[in-house]
């Protein structure tokens, strides 16, 4: 199933929190929304999940809208609120089968299905326990688990490892990988390494614009961050040879990283190793290490958040 | 299944997982039982028996129960998020209202129905007329009924269960004396009559005395309504 926004503004009070926000998710897609605090992440995605009204905008579910088709389109859905907001006086196995019926999912599915997901989101160990009792980790895989337990073909994931350790977070994002070969996920998050790892595409999203949209290799290339190398010569003192880097025109930073060890930015597709290896051969110097370092998606993020 | 029985079935589960309303119950029961079998005024110094009396002190002993019952129905889901998790289900607003409104009901009809062996001990120790036992306990369910949604309604005004709780308590405050009060106070016959159809305690009274008026539950049913309706205004206010 494909969504589609189009010009989607939220204003709360006198605050423009998005601001007309098109895009567009493919089935078979895991979307990224990237951003700082406050970007207009979450509130996107409630929006998406039908809690909030736009102030302006559609959403669109294939040809479904939520003036029409509010119910047929929360059948479709699967929204993991952030903070992962659950009743902490059920215990697992009643809360996933309290919400299978509230998804109407026919009687004689019901077991397997909850046992199915909590499968799924390793919690057989933890089916029995009350909610309260369980590890933030396990909340955020019974919340996963909830939002998958009418096999939606839309999820939409807000902040789903924050706070967790690493092993935990690798632990949904496999959840994630798993069950999003057939399904359309939209993923907010403001962790960089998540989205990297999660998602075939990221939208990085700054006072509620989108201020990037592309694979995370889009990004790097469209980035001006420029190209960066790093490079170890020997044959000389360090001086003498950050001296020579300098004076190359194609240098547009240089910063010594240590003894004779250098890490230099340039303009793209600018030949600088050729240039490089001409000078260590016109001063009889020699190359121990020369590394091109990829932008990161860290840098991209900076760049567009910040200006 | 129908979401209105999915979130009944849901209620009532986590209700009777929870200390608070066992502890509630028992208050309840020791409450009414002391006032009718042991205070000065009980029974057997009256030496009748009464039906009367019983249901009037199940009427004021559930106007301090259902507070306690509604405080969190709103305002927990709210302050623990939990309403994000509902609506995103295709569930509507009205539907959730209907459900938690028929729990908390069915928790008090079944309080209700544990106090029937008092009923049955007064019927052992004299005559009592049947008739004016039912219209006693369909009284007491319409006044439940009326306390009930007005908590739910100041549930959802707050995220704090406690101030649901006061809130409860002031706004059912109103319909419990306050109207009647004023109603007792004014001169002019129309606002005085006006005043005094608000009273819960008059139309319960009616009731309780064996005489099913139309008027009686018209207001019943009028004020349950009209304070679901004023829930689901608020919560939906609060979604645009």
């Amino acid at each position: 199933m494909n969504v589609i926004v189009e010009d989607l503004t939220k204003i709360f009070e006198f605050q423009k929190v998005v601001d007309s926000i098109s895009f567009r998710a493919q089935k078979g897609e895991i979307l990224g929304l990237l951003g700082p605090y406050g970007a207009g992440k979450s509130t996107t995605l409630r929006m998406l999940a039908g809690l909030l009204a736009p102030t302006q905008g559609t959403i669109r579910f294939d040809n479904y809208t939520y003036a029409k088709n509010s119910n047929k389109i929360k059948n479709l859905i699967g929204y993991l609120p952030e903070q992962t907001p659950l009743y902490d006086s059920m215990n697992v196995i009643d809360f996933l089968f309290f919400l299978a019926r509230l998804h109407n999912i026919p009687r004689y599915k019901i077991t397997s299905r909850v046992l199915d997901m909590i499968s799924l989101c390793g919690l057989d160990h933890e089916k029995h326990k009350l909610i309260r009792e369980l590890s933030k980790g396990h909340r955020q895989r019974l919340g996963i688990a909830q939002a998958l337990i009418h096999d939606p073909e839309v999820l939409l994931l807000d902040e789903p490892t924050t706070g967790l350790d690493p092993n935990q977070s690798f632990g949904i994002r496999e959840i994630i990988k798993t069950v999003g070969q057939d399904k359309t996920i939209v993923i907010s998050s403001h962790i960089l390494s998540e989205i990297e790892n999660t998602c075939d595409r990221v939208m990085i999203i700054s006072k509620g614009k989108i201020v990037a949209n592309g694979t995370t290799a889009e990004l790097r290339r469209d980035s001006s961050s420029g190209y960066s190398l790093r490079i170890s010569i020997k044959g000389d003192d360090t001086p003498v040879i950050h001296e020579a880097l300098c004076e190359l025109p194609q240098v547009q930073d240089i910063q010594i990283l240590h003894k004779q060890e250098f890490e230099l930015r340039c303009a793209p597709e600018s030949e600088i190793e050729k240039t490089i290896f001409e000078l260590c051969k016109n001063n009889d110097w020699y190359i121990t290490e020369m590394t091109p370092i990829q932008t990161r998606l860290e840098d991209v993020f900076r760049q567009v958040t910040q200006n | 299944m129908n979401p209105i029985k999915v979130i009944i079935h849901k209620e009532i589960n986590v209700a009777f997982n929870s200390l608070p309303t066992y502890i509630a119950f028992i208050i309840f029961f020791c409450i009414t039982g002391f006032i009718y079998w042991l205070s000065p005024q009980n029974i057997f110094y009256t030496g009748q028996a009464s039906l009367t009396y019983l249901f009037s002190v199940f009427y004021e002993v559930l106007y301090f129960l259902i507070p306690a019952l509604t405080m969190k129905s709103i305002a927990a889901e709210k302050r623990d998020g939990t309403f994000q998790l509902l609506f995103s289900k295709p569930v509507k607003t009205w539907q959730l209202l209907m459900g938690k409104y028929f729990a908390i009901q069915s928790e008090v009809l079944l309080c209700l129905a544990l106090t029937l062996p008092y009923y049955v001990t007064i019927a052992s120790l004299g005559h009592v007329d049947h008739a004016i036992g039912f219209c006693g306990y369909l009284g007491l369910i319409f006044t439940s009924g009326c306390y009930i949604s007005i908590g739910i309604f100041a549930s959802s005004l707050t995220s704090n269960p406690i101030i649901a709780f006061f809130s409860t308590f002031a706004i059912s405050l109103w319909f419990q004396f306050l109207f009647e009060l004023i109603g007792s106070w004014l001169n002019n016959t129309f606002l005085s009559g006006f005043f005094g159809y608000l009273s819960i305690s008059e139309h319960f009274d009616t009731i309780s005395r064996g005489i099913v008026d139309t008027k009686d539950i018209v207001f019943f049913l009028s004020l349950i309504t009209i304070f679901l309706a004023l829930t689901r205004y608020v919560i939906c206010k609060r979604r645009i």
